[in-house]
């Protein structure tokens, strides 16, 4: 069953007086529990695609349906609800908040659920675990290396256990054996059942996803 | 972790910004509570003079007569021989609306008497309520107990060559010098004082005075109203306020009050300027970091809690330590402003959540456009990344 629908998404910006076209009609489906890489050159609307996918960038046309939800049928608030309660997010360049500790990071999408603290903290524990990183909770985001900052990003998008992660080019920013190790992490994830949709210009990614799909030119390629 | 974890971890990060808003509110807040607590304790101390300074109201008979002066003050048309007021209807002036407010009424009969060779002034007083009312008075000796002894002004005594304890002869009675009056630069210097019923005896004017002084708690109270009440409960009687230098002060002092209200405002709107600008520089700085918690799903209220939370720590923080340096700067400064050297600094509950309150009202509403601008961030174009 497809947990991801989205139909004839096109998406346009206004730069000054010209429109340029990021998205020209995509059609994609993805199933539960898939690996999903997408791939394409700087440009060719993949990470305009991931945050159509995401609910933050309201699509031209088209419709995105995600676990049953019509996503942007929804009000803004109640899209932000659907983001906090179904989807993690791993972004490029961490965005780890960097006057919280790691533990405190990967707490972040509990702040805003009812929840005792002790279950917020221990559900944090257990995603930094799962990483990899069950001794480094109490250091500050500078205090980790960049493998680890990402690892820290990977619990934060998954402590909440969300239906859908989203990532963008997670290994843009880390050596080729780090990346290797946060790969075979995100296919572990996804072993266990975890639906991924990474967007990435790395093909050696690729082959850790179940599907890749190619972008070019704001259209499905391949 | 909750939403205010995220507001003090913040706060701890940026110390030196929030230290600098905290001090720009708190300057603000400081001078507020200084003004505020030094008018008020000026206003206090200057009230408490006019109530030391005795009559604020005086009533003299009706009269076309020769202008007097006593201490200073214009009793209107008083003369040795013209009409007086009958003493008992000086009762009907504690049945008037604001009585509550009359803390001393002193009658006093006046005439001219000969001791020895000399005309002397002789005035007869009530002595518990003249005392009362003219606390400044120093007296070599004491105050006169009984109907034979009398308190003679410095002037008379040297002119009449007595000083406490010596004896005096007056319509062929003999007096007690009980004391003598220091010099006081007024009338007071040239006259003879004795109880009110012997005065009276002395001069022919039994059951009559030649005017009255009405001292009245002044701490607001409404002294035309009471002359006017006076005015009417004695209809043959001319009752006037006397302006007191203290009220000019008092005048003064509302003017200063007035400017010192429109500094603070200035220094204020400079404070919660000073707020503006740094909570809106904090949020831009924080574009990523409010692109992150509106991806992870943070409504816009969340956001705007956030950021306003943040607002209030560092205001209540920046209205305490205002209130605590604002008292302490009118502490050293109420020595030097007020009219007296123990005037009491005015330690106000109003105040001191008054302007705690304030600090953290303007420290929101100054936060309020941040908060929006924050909470309306699009997560796309925060994050940029994505």
């Amino acid at each position: 069953m497809a947990i991801i629908e989205i139909k004839n998404v096109k998406k346009q910006y206004q730069t000054g007086s010209d429109v340029v076209e990021a998205l020209r009609g995509v059609d994609i489906s993805i199933e539960a529990g898939e690996f999903i890489t997408i791939m394409g050159q700087s440009g060719s609307g993949k990470s305009t695609l991931l945050s159509v996918l995401g609910g933050m960038n309201h699509p031209t046309s088209g419709e995105v349906e995600m676990a049953g939800v019509k996503l942007y049928q929804l009000p803004s608030e109640k899209l932000a609800d659907f983001r906090a309660q179904h989807l993690g997010f791993v972004f490029q360049s961490f965005h780890l908040i960097p006057y919280l500790t790691a533990l405190e990071n990967v707490m972040l999408p509990l702040a805003i659920v009812k929840m005792a603290t002790v279950a917020k903290r221990d559900a944090a524990r257990q995603a930094l675990e799962r990483v990899g990183l069950g001794g480094k909770g109490d250091r500050l985001p500078n205090q980790l290396s960049g493998g680890e900052q990402e690892r820290v990003a990977i619990a934060r998008a998954i402590v909440n256990n969300p239906h859908i992660l989203l990532a963008d080019e997670p290994t843009g920013n880390l050596d080729s054996k780090t990346s290797e190790e946060v790969m075979a992490l995100f296919r572990q994830l996804n072993d266990a059942g975890q639906t991924v949709v990474m967007v990435t210009h790395n093909p050696e990614n690729g082959a850790y996803s179940d599907r890749t799909i190619h972008l070019k030119d704001g259209l499905i390629s391949a | 972790m909750k939403l205010h974890t995220i507001s003090i971890n913040n706060l701890k990060r940026r110390k030196a910004k929030m230290a600098f808003l905290t001090i720009g509110l708190m300057v603000g807040i400081a001078t507020i509570v200084t003004l505020v607590t030094l008018t008020s304790s000026m206003s206090t101390d200057i009230e408490q003079k006019m109530d030391e300074f005795g009559a604020n109201i005086l009533i003299t008979p009706q009269s076309n007569g020769l202008a007097m002066n006593y201490g200073g003050i214009s009793l209107g048309g008083v003369t040795f021989d013209q009409r007086e007021i009958k003493e008992e209807d000086l009762a009907k002036i504690r049945t008037i609306k604001n009585h509550a407010n009359i803390s001393a009424i002193s009658p006093k009969v006046i005439g001219g008497i000969k001791i020895g060779t000399h005309d002397v002034l002789l005035v007869g007083v009530d002595f518990k309520s003249e005392l009362k009312m003219k606390q400044w008075w120093q007296i070599f000796g004491d105050a006169p107990k009984g109907e034979n002894e009398v308190l003679v002004g410095s002037d008379a005594s040297n002119v009449l060559d007595v000083s406490s304890g010596d004896t005096l002869e007056m319509k062929g009675e003999t007096f007690k010098v009980a004391g003598v009056l220091d010099q006081t630069g007024s009338q007071d210097d040239a006259l003879v004082f004795v109880a009110l019923p012997k005065a009276q005896k002395l001069l022919g004017k039994e059951g009559k005075i030649t005017m009255a002084e009405v001292a009245a708690l002044c701490s607001g109270c409404p002294i035309g109203d009471m002359v006017t009440q006076i005015a009417e409960k004695l209809h043959d009687s001319k009752v006037s306020a006397i302006q007191q230098v203290v009220e000019g002060r008092l005048k003064a002092l509302d003017q200063f009050k007035r400017f010192s209200y429109a500094i603070a405002g200035v220094v204020v709107f400079i404070g919660s300027l000073i707020v503006f600008v740094t909570m809106m520089g904090s949020v831009n700085e924080r574009t990523t970091e409010i692109g992150v918690f509106r991806a992870i799903g943070f409504r816009k209220s969340h956001i705007m809690r956030i950021i306003l939370l943040e607002a209030a720590l560092v205001s209540l923080l920046a209205g305490v330590l205002g209130y605590a340096a604002g008292m302490g700067v009118a502490k050293v400064a109420l020595p030097f402003m007020a009219e007296s050297k123990d005037a009491a600094l005015m330690w106000d509950t109003t105040v001191a959540f008054g302007s705690i309150g304030l600090a953290v009202l303007l420290g929101l509403l100054a936060s309020l456009y941040p908060a929006l601008h924050a909470s309306k961030m699009d997560p796309t174009e925060a994050l940029r990344a994505l």
